[in-house]
């Protein structure tokens, strides 16, 4: 463990003691506070069996709610990366243009919709689609969600694809350019295929917040996604209003820890290959670069001459 | 143009959302400084407390984290954080949940800047002699507390866009604002222009400020 080794010595005897004193404590203090959980939740009949068991005994709970809206949510994440992936792109590629009226405009649109949240464009979308397309009231929200999920992580994932390409060694395009590539040649054949394996990891750690920001429909616009079936479920079930978050949680915390860790994998795999240049853009970047702000530079973001992230 | 405006507390509706932002921070700062000591601390049960509760907390959505203080812990087991109506009830319901739910990242944030300190730093200080509260107080945190500005200016950046959210349970806040507005207005393009502007008023220049600050304070590597 790096971070402890930075702070402390290994532990000499006093050092034990103390250390099994502490662990004493922490877990006295932790018991105490499940027990005082675990009592509140008894006094409110949330432990019963009858309130938990419509989830872990019939496959009903599964098939009516939690299965459709898990599908919705995750059909409206992969619609949002899909669209927001190519517009990103464009915009990442736009703001590293020669042409400042270019690079001016694409970052422009880029600080705009990185400095709103993510909740007044899906609501903007919402009513717009109201207003000025027939879109039934039916589909609505699953548009109004996926728009304003693709206008804020369109201008994320185009810092993500800026980042990626100039975390690539000066080299690359030197060399490309010596041997009489045009810019956009240097681009297509050289930039942009070494940066999409570089920014993988962020891409899979910006899917995660997309994920999450799939939920806010379900609270607002009335969505039918994972959170929105917590309701029907506790009417249904007899106001096992917990036992349902708890699920819900924990299908969550399964779907976006797989997707973490997944990105973690490639961003370990990238920078031990030895294939590449060991460019990569950590997949913790994205929370910097999704702020308002200059955040991107050529040895920040775990580039290959950078100690950030190492 | 703007006699649509008429009637409606926008400058209010900001002043919550500056108020849930702030409540928030103040909180979060605490109990993810809390977290980030345990997870650096030198106890394995602490550490993995604090590393589960990261990666749990990480992973759900502020959303669901919300909706739950209220229809959970307000309707169901009666918590009501010794407020007796219920804008006040909601409103600190929503500070409990943000807190939460930011206090993950604030962890995440001082433990990068802990880790952003060279072994060889610490290294030195034992080698010269120091004792554990020298190499702490001398080396490691003012090393590390400057690399935590911009970190820590991102999560605060993120909260101010996160306390939207609370519009969920009802909290007066300027998205809840917005939703009302949207409903009974007709002028949208404005009106969602209008509350684009004040969030770019809140987030843009804390991201420029703070931003240029952890460039200033940071240490050259």
């Amino acid at each position: 463990m790096k971070s402890a080794s930075t702070l402390y010595d290994v532990p000499g005897p006093r050092a034990k003691r103390r250390n099994v004193l502490l662990t004493v404590l922490f877990l006295v203090a932790l018991a105490v506070v499940v027990w005082w959980v675990a009592q509140s939740l008894s006094d409110k009949n949330q432990l019963e069996w009858v309130k938990w068991r419509p989830f872990f005994t019939n496959s009903g709970a599964w098939e009516t709610y939690l299965l459709p809206g898990l599908k919705n949510t995750l059909i409206a994440a992969a619609l949002a990366m899909v669209i927001a992936l190519p517009a990103g792109a464009l915009f990442g590629i736009a703001r590293l243009s020669e042409h400042s009226w270019v690079r001016g405009a694409a970052g422009t649109v880029v600080e705009f919709f990185r400095a709103i949240p993510v909740l007044i464009l899906m609501l903007f979308a919402n009513a717009a689609y109201a207003e000025f397309t027939d879109v039934s009231p039916d589909s609505r929200p699953l548009y109004a969600v996926v728009t304003g999920l693709v206008l804020y992580n369109a201008s994320v994932l185009a810092e993500i694809v800026r980042a990626g390409i100039l975390s690539l060694p000066r080299g690359q395009s030197d060399a490309a350019k010596a041997i009489g590539m045009r810019k956009n040649q240097v681009m297509r054949h050289v930039l942009l295929p070494q940066s999409v394996t570089a920014m993988l990891p962020a891409i899979v750690s910006q899917l995660v917040v997309i994920v999450k920001d799939t939920a806010l429909g379900g609270a607002l616009l009335g969505f039918s996604e994972l959170l929105a079936s917590v309701r029907p479920m506790s009417a249904n079930y007899g106001a096992n209003t917990i036992a349902s978050f708890t699920i819900v949680a924990v299908i969550f915390v399964v779907v976006n820890f797989s997707l973490t860790s997944f990105a973690s994998w490639l961003e370990g795999r990238l920078r031990r290959g030895k294939k590449s240049t060991g460019a990569v853009v950590r997949a913790d970047a994205v929370a910097e670069l999704a702020t308002p702000g200059e955040h991107v530079s050529r040895d920040d973001l775990g580039g290959p001459g950078s100690t950030s992230g190492k | 143009m703007f006699d649509f405006l008429e009637g409606y507390d926008l400058l209010g509706a900001f002043w919550v959302t500056v108020q849930l932002t702030f409540y928030s921070a103040i909180g979060a700062l605490i109990w993810g400084t809390a977290l980030a000591a345990m997870r650096v601390s030198p106890v394995p049960l602490m550490r993995g407390f604090g590393t589960s509760y990261v990666n749990v907390v990480r992973n759900i959505p502020l959303t669901v984290i919300i909706v739950f203080t209220s229809l959970g812990l307000f309707q169901t087991l009666g918590v009501t954080l010794g407020a007796d109506n219920f804008t006040t009830i909601n409103f600190r319901l929503a500070v409990l949940g943000l807190i939460a739910y930011t206090a993950a990242f604030v962890c995440e944030a001082l433990r990068s800047g802990i880790n952003t300190v060279p072994l060889g730093q610490t290294e030195a200080a034992r080698a010269i002699g120091l004792s554990f509260p020298q190499v702490l107080r001398l080396i490691v945190l003012p090393q590390a507390f400057r690399s935590v500005v911009g970190p820590l200016a991102n999560v605060l950046i993120a909260l101010t866009k996160n306390t939207t959210v609370a519009a969920a349970i009802g909290v007066a806040e300027a998205a809840s604002l917005m939703r009302e507005m949207i409903e009974n207005e007709a002028q949208l393009i404005l009106i969602s222009a209008i509350f684009a502007f004040g969030f770019i008023c809140l987030t843009l220049p804390t991201g420029l400020f703070l931003g240029w600050v952890s460039k200033k304070v940071s240490v050259k590597r």
